[in-house]
């Protein structure tokens, strides 16, 4: 053990130089970090106390004070389950898919379901549920909610975009490149601007589309142009001689996709989509610009107009800082496994 | 709070559009109210003392007090709101859009939003003007003497345009420090990035009071340098909600003329003063003629109290912002609040 770490990090002069320099770096970093994020921070929420620290450490009472609001935004308080079993049943399909629990079609399904299932859970209006309306709704549910459905509308409809794009059908293939590059030359802001305040002004109130449902029409719109780049990708790359092969052996066209292409193409590219859902469950942040308050709008929310707890926004931030990071590692670890998961027999 | 932000060109875009498809509530407003049995308030993401929600979502201010008078005054119940916070860029498009009933945002009153986004400001909530924060220690007590002094602002609001102004008819030229957001721009000012910070004179005392490191080492200059008249705004083509809108606010502010406080509403239904009983809905009926009945009026004060009691409640001395009244004194006491006369 202490001849390899001695290998690697003291093997030179100039390996043991950085090696100083960086362990310096830590001891200069670490101990101020240390004490004001444990040591001399407070726990509750009690602005005098917290006031009293003057900076020297941190109030991390303000996230249990507004943690209510920051999770769940603006649904209302006495239906709060709602949105946690919601928050619940889509973070349980991601852990399923990290910890490797579910494999194959099980593991889409936990991946795919539990955001319609959110839906229809915050929405109610069935079952005795009470109907919530969907600006309302808020917090930590949205920001899953919008990145599980993105993706998982995304999927289906990127697939048929990148067949669509090699059908050797030149209309097809011309309309579809015209949208696909469309989408993915403007930014999301000035899509979710367009779906917010252009579509209501166009489209007939008879329709009844929210701002939610346009929102999450942008947002499927512009990750389906992503993914289905991805996925054509991943279908180029993938080995005619295997097609051949399957045709030989008999296999019909659609067979073959099913049980040959598909399975080892989802395979390869799942980094990449991982990346794509990932930069999603990120990009989600910006529908704040449009009035609905997914985690970081729900922050703002809380805070900006508190006098007593707005001097904490740090600790507030750090607080969803990390649950976006557990979110991502989640994301990524879902990818890694379908990597490492063996062929289908 | 001003804000004007990036996308203009967007929103001048769906003006013009609004104007192509002309609104189809006009006139209806009321009706559907009343049908839908809520109004529809919008508010502002967060803005101390006007409109913000509280840790249980409850909403807070000024604005959102308006909000629920006029709630009182149409439904006869201050809690049937229904709260739609907008970000600056969205807030004229949601009253266009029929999302909103009345804009009540801390929406600055000034001629091309008048005649220009096809809306209508009912009356002024509160009279704000911009003013300067700077070090003690820069010895500076003029806004004059900002001469080539950096000045931390918020990006794309008209604060940013009035200090542009400003800087050029004092002929000092001041350079503008700009941030995107209110906390970057507040902290690289105390961190001593620009020698003055400049927002509306409303927020300036609270920040000085409770963002800086030390208050004593803070102060406000005495210059205010632009009008911000602050008020709720309906959209155009309805004028019966418009009077509604525009009386309910002169109710409330002749409410305090008049000494009619939340607590004394019900005492003062026997009160001798005629112009007491008619707003009380006693006397004659000032209802009818807006379409309310004639208790409109003293309901909203049982609701929220008369605007001095609002004011105190949420930015005076009640309040952490510890406002005075200034110019958003009653006309007789020194200012501007002057109430057309409910008769």
């Amino acid at each position: 053990m202490i001849a390899r770490l001695r290998r690697s990090l003291f093997c030179d002069a100039l390996q043991t130089l950085l090696t100083l320099l960086s362990l310096g770096c830590i001891a200069l970093v670490l101990p101020p970090l240390f004490q004001w994020g444990l040591l001399n921070a407070h726990f509750s929420p009690d602005v005098a106390a917290c006031e009293a620290l003057q900076g020297r450490g941190a109030c991390w009472g303000v996230v249990a004070e507004k943690a209510r609001f920051i999770l769940l935004g603006r649904y209302p308080d006495e239906l709060a389950w709602r949105p946690m079993l919601a928050s619940g049943l889509i973070l349980g399909g991601w852990l399923a898919g990290a910890q490797g629990w579910l494999r194959g079609t099980r593991l889409l399904v936990a991946l795919t379901l539990p955001p319609f299932l959110a839906v229809a859970l915050l929405g109610g209006g069935f079952a005795g549920l009470t109907p919530v309306l969907t600006e309302n709704w808020g917090g930590l549910p949205l920001t899953l909610l919008l990145t599980g459905v993105g993706m998982a509308t995304a999927l289906p409809l990127g697939m048929a975009i990148a067949y669509g794009r090699r059908s050797g059908l030149p209309v097809v293939e011309g309309l579809l490149t015209a949208y696909v590059e469309l989408c993915r030359g403007i930014p999301l802001v000035a899509a979710l601007f367009v779906a917010s305040f252009l579509l209501p002004l166009l489209l007939p109130d008879s329709l009844g589309l929210g701002m939610l449902e346009r929102v999450l029409l942008a947002i499927v719109l512009f990750a389906s142009a992503y993914v289905s780049e991805i996925l054509r990708g991943g279908l180029q790359a993938f080995p005619q001689g295997q097609q051949d092969a399957a045709a030989a052996l008999g296999l019909g066209r659609w067979q073959i996709q099913r049980w040959i292409v598909l399975p080892q193409v989802l395979r390869h590219v799942s980094p990449s989509l991982a990346n794509s859902a990932i930069s999603l469950f990120k990009d989600t942040s910006l529908v704040t610009v449009v009035s609905l308050y997914e985690l970081t709008g729900s922050l703002g929310l809380a805070l900006a107009g508190d006098a007593q707890w707005r001097p904490f926004y740090l600790e507030a931030w750090l607080f969803i800082a990390a649950l976006y990071w557990l979110g991502c590692l989640l994301l990524a670890r879902i990818s890694r496994r379908l990597e490492k998961s063996p062929a289908p027999r | 709070m001003l804000n004007m932000r990036r996308f203009i060109p967007l929103l001048a875009a769906t003006a013009a559009l609004s104007l192509v498809s002309a609104p189809a509530l006009a006139g209806k407003t009321l009706d559907a109210i009343k049908s839908r049995g809520q109004l529809s308030c919008g508010v502002s993401t967060g803005v101390i003392g006007f409109s913000s929600a509280d840790s249980q979502g409850n909403w807070k201010g000024l604005d959102a007090d308006l909000c629920r008078a006029l709630a009182a005054a149409v439904l006869g119940n201050p809690d049937k709101v229904r709260w739609v916070p907008l970000s600056s860029q969205q807030r004229f498009t949601a009253l266009q859009s029929g999302e909103v009933d009345v804009l009540s945002r801390n929406t600055t009153w000034s001629l091309t939003r008048d005649a220009g986004q096809g809306l209508h400001f009912a009356g002024v909530a509160y009279y704000d003007g911009q003013g300067f924060l700077v070090a003690k220690k820069t010895r500076v007590t003029s806004a004059r003497q900002l001469k080539n002094a950096e000045v931390c602002v918020q990006s794309g609001t008209t604060t940013e345009k009035n200090l542009a102004d400003y800087s050029r008819a004092q002929g000092i030229k001041m350079k503008p420090v700009v941030f995107d957001k209110f906390e970057a721009s507040l902290k690289a000012f105390f961190s001593g990035r620009c020698q003055a910070y400049t927002t509306d004179a409303s927020a300036l005392a609270f920040i000085r009071a409770k963002e800086a490191p030390n208050p004593d080492d803070y102060l406000i200059l005495p210059e205010i340098i632009s009008k911000e008249p602050l008020g709720p705004a309906v959209r155009r083509g309805d004028d019966e909600w418009f009077a509604i809108v525009k009386w309910t606010l002169n109710a409330l502010i002749e409410a305090e003329e008049l000494g009619i406080t939340q607590a004394r509403v019900d005492s003062l239904k026997s009160s001798p003063d005629p112009a007491v009983q008619r707003f009380l809905g006693v006397g004659e009926d000032l209802g009818k003629s807006l379409g309310l009945d004639r208790e409109w009026a003293a309901r909203a004060i049982k609701a929220v109290g008369h605007y001095g009691e609002i004011f105190e409640r949420h930015l005076g001395a009640a309040s952490p912002l510890k406002l005075q009244r200034g110019l958003n004194a009653q006309w007789n006491k020194g200012g501007l609040m002057y109430a057309q006369p409910l008769r």
